[in-house]
């Protein structure tokens, strides 16, 4: 029985990269779970407005790359993410003053703005792929590692390698900071009070005197940010695809849905528990059982429960499971 | 109807070819290739190679009664079986003596089944890979001077060995093409005592490949094999496993290698090795002398080449252009004993045939002809050394 190299085992494969994911679907899905708990909408186009905000920054970055300007060991593209926000601010004001403001004025029905929402996701797809194209794109630069594998055998001996990436850190450090920052925005300014009353009683709201179009102003600028960010994150960490952003939808929207949506706990809650499962469920837990199992019991088989090729499939489990026997959630959120 | 008509109307056909005997002006060779699809850009030279051949023999006037070869295109669309048929089946309407062609595996089976067998036409593909197509009862129609995945297999475990490889851990992009190379690679390295830890398949464009490493790395081995293809998933697996560190060697069968590679993993990669299909030396060296209008040492080119050539030698040897009576040649054209015949030395080739001596036709990749009528393949053993792609030994 070995349990340090368990451990390490555990922490490479499944731990680090879980937290990192995890990370990164919590941030997608604050960002959809704000949306929906404040313009009453479930915003389909949030996978492609990560991948808008995540193209914008890279374009920035390759500039500042051709300026020579870096970022030391970290990645330039910490620097493009402002410009990238602001971009990715710029095209959902934009939509919504063309699009969703009149669908808001006519009030209709939350379905209509889903339609109207997927909508918007086709096209913000196709503006991705002609501004960039449809291919890989590479913007990382910078240190690549923390903690490198081999560094980590030599250092301590252990038969197991430790892997931290440094994008792997950026993001956790990121996802922490963002989220302390926009919690400490709802509850503690004068705007994010006002987009909280909004949320929960729109009439009340609108009969103390709070200005709608402003809190829907903030949310898309909000919703800019944290969707530009856990898109660069992502394309950072795994490397930048229009498709793959579109992919991530399901997992995002499944992050929400478990945490409850509208409640912006329940999304980081949720963004961890599908990272979690989809990583757990699909990690072939041999050569951790072989360590921490005594000899004779030590397995033959992989001991892995899925096939890597269902990831995708452990989301849309959990949603139906959770959408079954406890539809808003477990952080108590509005009813779907 | 349509398809009884067009067969009745080349039985005909077939069958005045067949009484023209030796003494016809003028040979057919039909070209099929994917002129659209997946390999669209490789197929340009690769019927250009074929065509050259061709020309190379109107030329020198040494065929049969100095008779002159035209080439017939016609497209596959490499994954359109219904379109290659077709085509097929327009070529022997126009009455074409053998086809070079198809090109991808799955095409090649189709126009094989339903046109060539059924028609009694000759075929000699210079690119279908596919382990599949060496077991299919051809009636010794079928020819490829393509080795198939299946050697690619035997070669790899060959490498594996000599390098003191006991386990290796596989995966492969899912489709045919990695499907049928991974079993091949199984198959061979347990047949000489490896062990194979795992077998997986990877998808194709997918972001993260950090799940697909992990159970890989649980399963463990000495090295791991990636047969996939150098700009998707087996990138990503590499770039994974790096990250992981899970595994610092890989194996890199012939869809891996490219100078892309190297460039993208970065230092990380060196030590790493595998092998493609190709030749190098004589034979290729005065193929590119021949032309400099196109590419001729494009991928599968060479091949293509030879597959012309070795239709004109048999049917020299046979004195006939009917399928029936020159297909029983084509293995012995290409294979010992006899005089060695490059590129460019067609002419010679004819001239010593016609005097009822031997050739053994080398051509721009080196065919060897064995077992149902397929190239016993050349490969180029690569090693990375420092971000270049290195032939260490030819196998």
């Amino acid at each position: 029985m070995d349990f340090l190299n368990a451990f390490i085992a555990l922490s490479n494969f499944v731990l680090i990269p879980a937290i990192s994911y995890g990370s990164q679907l919590a941030l997608g899905a604050l960002g959809v779970t704000l949306i929906y708990g404040i313009l009453r909408f479930s915003n389909f186009a949030h996978g492609d407005t990560m991948a808008f905000g995540a193209m914008s920054t890279i374009l920035f970055t390759w500039l500042f790359q051709s300026w020579g300007i870096s970022f030391g060991v970290l990645p330039t593209a910490l620097l493009a993410l402002p410009f990238g926000i602001a971009c990715t601010i710029g095209l959902l004001l934009a939509t919504d003053r063309v699009v969703y403001r009149f669908y808001r004025a006519q009030k209709v029905k939350p379905v209509i703005l889903v339609i109207v929402a997927m909508g918007i996701m086709f096209i913000y797809n196709g503006l991705v792929r002609f501004i960039v194209g449809p291919g890989d794109q590479r913007f990382f630069d910078g240190a690549r590692f923390i903690i490198k594998a081999r560094d980590f055998k030599a250092a301590t001996g252990l038969s197991e390698g430790l892997s931290f990436k440094t994008t792997q850190g950026i993001t956790i450090v990121t996802a922490i900071i963002v989220v302390a920052a926009l919690f400490w925005f709802l509850n503690r300014t004068r705007t994010g009070k006002s987009m909280r009353a909004y949320s929960d009683n729109e009439d009340l709201a609108l009969l103390s005197g709070i200005n709608p179009e402003r809190v829907v102003l903030y949310t898309w600028m909000i919703v800019a940010g944290l969707a530009t960010i856990a898109g660069v994150l992502y394309g950072l960490d795994k490397g930048f695809k229009p498709f793959t952003y579109f992919q991530l939808l399901l997992p995002i929207f499944a992050s929400a849905i478990v945490g409850g949506l509208g409640n912006p706990l329940g999304a980081i809650a949720g963004g961890f528990v599908i990272a979690f499962s989809e990583v757990g469920i699909t990690y072939a837990w041999k050569k951790v059982a072989t360590y921490v199992l005594p000899e004779s019991m030590a397995p033959d088989s992989l001991l892995q429960l899925l096939s890597t090729d269902y990831k995708f499939a452990v989301s849309f489990v959990i949603l139906l499971i959770v959408l079954l026997f406890r539809p808003t959630g477990i952080f108590q959120g509005k009813a779907v | 109807m349509k398809n009884l008509l067009m067969a009745t109307a080349a039985t005909a056909l077939m069958a005045g070819a067949a009484f023209a005997g030796g003494h016809a002006k003028e040979v057919k060779l039909g070209v099929m290739v994917g002129f659209t699809g997946p390999i669209e850009s490789l197929a340009e030279p690769i019927a250009k190679a074929a065509e050259l051949a061709m020309a190379e023999v109107t030329a020198s006037g040494m065929l049969l009664d100095s008779a002159t070869v035209t080439p017939l295109r016609a497209d596959t669309g490499c994954i359109d079986n219904g379109a290659a048929t077709s085509g097929a089946e327009r070529l022997i309407a126009e009455g074409v003596n053998g086809i070079v062609g198809g090109d991808c595996s799955g095409v090649t089976g189709a126009i094989l089944q339903n046109v060539a067998i059924p028609n009694g036409m000759v075929m000699i593909s210079p690119s279908a890979t596919s382990p599949g197509l060496s077991t299919v009862d051809d009636k010794d129609l079928f020819f490829r001077t393509a080795p198939s995945d299946a050697r690619e297999g035997q070669v790899m475990a060959e490498v594996l060995q000599d390098r003191g490889i006991d386990s290796i851990a596989l995966t492969y992009t899912n489709n045919d093409y990695g499907k049928g190379l991974a079993d091949a690679i199984k198959n061979s390295f347990e047949a000489v005592g490896g062990t194979v830890t795992i077998v997986t398949s990877h998808e194709d464009g997918k972001g993260d490949y950090s799940a697909e490493v992990g159970a890989l790395a649980s399963a463990g081995g000495d090295l791991l094999v990636v047969a996939g293809y150098l700009d998707q998933g087996g990138l990503g697996i590499i770039q994974a496993a790096l990250d992981a560190g899970a595994w610092d060697t890989f194996g890199l069968p012939g869809g891996m290698i490219g100078d892309s590679l190297p460039a993208n993993v970065g230092p990380d990669l060196n030590g790493s090795f595998g092998q493609i299909a190709g030749s190098e030396g004589d034979g290729l060296d005065k193929l590119k002398a021949l032309t400099t209008e196109f590419d001729i040492s494009s991928p599968y080119a060479p091949e293509a080449y030879d597959a012309a050539a070795l239709f004109m030698f048999a049917m020299q040897k046979a004195d006939s252009t009917d399928p029936a009576e020159y297909g029983q040649y084509i293995m012995e054209m290409a294979n010992a004993p006899g005089e060695l015949i490059y590129p460019g030395e067609l002419a010679k080739g004819l001239e010593i045939i016609k005097n009822g001596g031997d050739i053994d036709y080398v051509g721009g990749s080196a065919v060897e002809l064995i077992g149902p009528g397929e190239s016993a393949g050349t490969y180029r053993e690569i090693e990375v050394q420092d971000g270049q792609n290195v032939t260490v030994r030819m196998r």
